[in-house]
């Protein structure tokens, strides 16, 4: 086992993680603060050991179109990229959500919009969380806020898009890609046979066997009756997640007077604050959505009884503030700090804030 | 001799092929898909490769291939097919995988995701349909449309000044390192349809070896799209599309 | 015990791989470390500098705005971070290229003549050990023997022959770094 801590960046931990979760593919492209995943699976050349192909695609299109092939396979499959990119992809999720196929995703965010910086930033909040495609669809995302969970986001993620078929997206940013932790790699799994697949996901396209019908990946539907069934089944399967699978941390928060809401990067620095906050005898506490869909609305909303106001700190112009004022429906003052651009705000320029939303 | 004594297997010279269902096609009468489509079901079903094949079904007239040959399928975003087929190849190494594709999938939309394909060399079969003009839609310019032929983005005939050259992605791909095989069928006469079948048989046969890319385009007919009769349209594709991409192998390594 | 460090200079100086060593023997002794660079096209050239953290305890946030420590490489790299160091804490610079010398007088500024010492020993190469074992000295809050350790797990073993090298380089930078 102590082979297996390793100090990583938590893009190195993706791509070991993907490797010893039993991944059977995965498909990207380079772009800025993500390409150590690709770059580290290239070196660890996983097809000779355990089989994983890993391939360069001409672009996030492609990528993402070979993942939603491989999905169709019922293979464990993955793809990864960063604003722009994910930008790209948004055509292939959408197809992937209406034809119910599992995947992987992680998007490392950078600043925008447009070409914009390769410094970290949060911006890319609504384009995950609200379904940045077309159609009426979710996706199940994590933030993790450490290598470690960088490492444990990717396994879960697996397992959470193979028990709904759904896409999972580990929602990341340039800070947590390419800073270094400590982190204990999950252990190795085998990667399922194509019998186990045949046995596991009867949809999975293998090849017709003689004694069924033919299996068709396909999110096509002319029919205006069949569409909204369709639809109406996504919807259930997304109530259904929304009743299993939410996850949060909470720190300091039992005697909490006031609540910092962040994910991600910006709730590393939130730890800070609360600590310094603390320290000149602040009440000061940190909720800390770990997945933004399904996304902590009752668990927030609780908190509205003992606490008297709320301050969520992303590194956008204010996204998931409009989630943390739906939970709380008015009943406290919800407000919002953010830094854009790649600029990263202090611990000490967040609890300034802080101590200024708490003289109003 | 009653209709009982027709009918017995060993007089039997023509069926349909096992690989294909009894779903009403929706094809326009006239059209080259549904000879295409009998095609590649009769070779799946005469190389007993029925629970190997996997298709990709494009956006376009083929939307619905799937509902048609009697195997696994992926309906895939406009262009994506060949991205889509690397995908599954690479995952299912033994499995048969094709792409089939009309004209304004595979040569606009989706030209970076067929050429990159081709030159990855992956191993799967492309059919690709070219009509000259996107059915589906209603009849717009094609990227394989001919100068001076109306369309409804056209309506005064292709201009190379305002809409450039029918793109001859056939020649193009038959470049690339990657392709094995890469030829120009049409199915508009019995003879031409013997050797469209041969060429289908030889792409899926190279995608099984591992050795490339095979291509293979069919010169074809959209009646409804070009206005005219099955007939008409038939002499038409003759007269004008084939000179311009000319039938035969244009690679086989 | 906390140590929150930032190392600052020019890409190619090892600023980065510095850092990296730094993290890696404190985790080999069982300690909490974090690693946060700056990254992108600045380590082609431009400045780079990283924040290593060193904690008995889990770490908050990987991203600081003062420093227990701070190790400088170059002038501009003092320019922006000397007053990012907290009072009482520590200043280790390099005084090649410098020409504007620290100020401060509430912190602890040590010089280390880390580039001319390696041109001497014709050792271009270890000039970031040279750096790394000017802090050990001065603040010996990990095993001299860990770092080895270290950089033994880290090196491709055709490398390992310059493990010798490596280690004569810290304990000449523990000899050198001086007082100001």
């Amino acid at each position: 086992m102590e082979q297996d801590i390793k100090l990583l960046k938590g893009n190195e931990a993706v791509a070991e993680a993907a490797i010893r979760c039993g991944c059977d593919g995965y498909f990207g492209y380079p772009i800025t603060p993500q390409s150590e995943i690709m770059e580290t699976l290239m070196q660890l050349e996983p097809w000779k050991t355990t089989g994983m192909v890993v391939l360069q695609a001409e672009s996030e299109v492609a990528a993402i179109n070979m993942v939603y092939g491989g999905a169709g396979c019922g293979k464990r499959v993955m793809t990864s990229s960063s604003s722009p990119g994910m930008s790209l992809k948004q055509e292939g999720l959408s197809y992937m959500a209406g034809a119910d196929l599992p995947g992987l995703v992680v998007s490392v965010m950078r600043g925008g919009p447009g070409l914009g910086t390769i410094q970290s930033s949060q911006a890319d909040y609504f384009q995950t969380v609200k379904g940045g495609g077309h159609g009426d669809y979710k996706m199940i995302t994590l933030a993790p806020a450490s290598v470690q969970e960088m490492a444990d986001f990717t396994v879960l993620g697996f397992e959470l898009a193979f028990k709904y078929n759904i896409v999972s997206v580990v929602l990341a940013d340039g800070i947590i890609g390419q800073m270094m932790e400590k982190v204990q790699l999950p252990p190795y799994q085998k990667r399922l046979t194509n019998d186990e697949i045949r046995e596991k996901y009867p949809w999975a396209t293998l090849g017709k066997p003689a004694n069924r019908k033919p299996n068709v990946i396909t999110s096509l539907e002319l029919d205006s009756a069949l569409m909204e069934q369709r639809n109406l089944n996504l919807q259930k399967k997304y109530k259904e997640i929304e009743k299993n699978e939410v996850r949060y941390e909470e720190i300091a928060c039992e005697d909490a007077e006031y609540l910092l809401v962040a994910f991600g990067s910006s709730a590393r620095i939130c730890q800070k604050t609360v600590e310094l906050a603390r320290e000149k005898g602040i009440k000061l506490g940190l909720f800390r959505p770990i997945t933004l869909f399904p996304f902590p609305t009752n668990e927030i909303y609780a908190y509205t009884n003992t606490v008297k106001a709320i301050l969520t700190v992303e590194l956008n112009a204010g996204q998931m503030v409009e989630d943390v004022r739906l939970a709380v429906n008015g009943t406290i003052p919800v407000e919002h700090y953010g830094r854009m651009g790649g600029i990263v705000p202090t611990a000490e320029e967040i609890l300034e804030v802080t101590e200024k939303l708490i003289a109003k | 001799m009653t209709t009982k004594d027709i009918i017995k297997p060993e007089n039997l010279v023509y069926a349909k092929p096992s690989v294909m269902n009894n779903n009403t096609m929706h094809y326009c009468p006239g059209c080259s898909h549904g000879v295409i489509h009998k095609l590649i079901a009769e070779v799946i079903g005469e190389m007993g490769i029925q629970d190997k094949a996997i298709g990709v079904a494009p956006v376009g007239c083929a939307v619905f291939a799937y509902n048609y040959l009697d195997i696994d399928w992926h309906e895939a975003a406009h262009g994506r097919a060949p991205a889509v087929a690397t995908g599954i190849k690479r995952l299912l190494p033994d499995n048969y995988v094709f792409t089939y594709q009309g004209d304004g999938d595979l040569a606009a939309i989706g030209t970076a995701e067929t050429i990159h394909a081709c030159n990855r060399g992956e191993n799967i079969a492309i059919f690709f349909v070219n009509n000259g003009i996107y059915g589906m839609t209603g009849g717009q310019m094609a990227p394989t449309t001919l100068l001076g032929m109306k369309t409804s983005t056209c309506p005064s005939g292709r201009q190379e000044d305002l809409n450039g050259f029918p793109l001859p992605i056939t020649t193009l791909v038959a470049q690339l390192e990657g392709t094995r095989y890469v030829t120009r069928q049409s199915v508009h006469t019995a003879n031409a349809v013997k050797k469209a079948k041969k060429a289908i048989r030889k792409a899926l046969e190279n995608s099984a070896e591992g050795k490339g890319t095979s291509f293979v385009e069919f010169v074809s007919t959209c009646n409804a799209g070009w206005k005219m009769s099955p007939a008409e349209a038939n002499t038409w594709m003759e007269k004008n599309m084939i000179p311009v991409y000319p039938i035969g192998d244009l690679k086989d390594k | 015990m906390k140590q929150e460090i930032i190392i600052a200079g020019f890409g190619g100086q090892g600023v980065l791989s510095m850092g990296k060593i730094l993290a890696y023997s404190s985790l080999l002794e069982g300690k909490e470390v974090s690693w946060f660079p700056s990254y992108g096209p600045e380590q082609r050239g431009g400045t780079a500098n990283v924040t290593v953290i060193v904690s008995d305890n889990r770490i908050s946030s990987p991203i600081l705005n003062t420093f227990d420590v701070a190790i400088i490489l170059n002038q501009q790299s003092l320019n922006k971070f000397e007053s990012k160091v907290k009072p009482g804490g520590i200043l280790i610079y390099d005084g090649y290229g410098i020409s504007k010398e620290p100020t401060r007088t509430d912190i602890f500024i040590y010089r280390i003549n880390a580039m001319d010492t390696s041109i001497a020993m014709n050792a271009a190469k270890s000039f970031n050990m040279i750096i790394l074992g000017g802090l050990l000295k001065v603040l010996p809050f990990v095993n001299i023997e860990s770092i080895m350790q270290g950089l033994k797990n880290s090196l491709p073993e055709r490398h390992h022959h310059m493990l010798p090298t490596n280690e004569a380089a810290i304990r000449k930078g523990m000899e050198i770094i001086e007082k100001i």
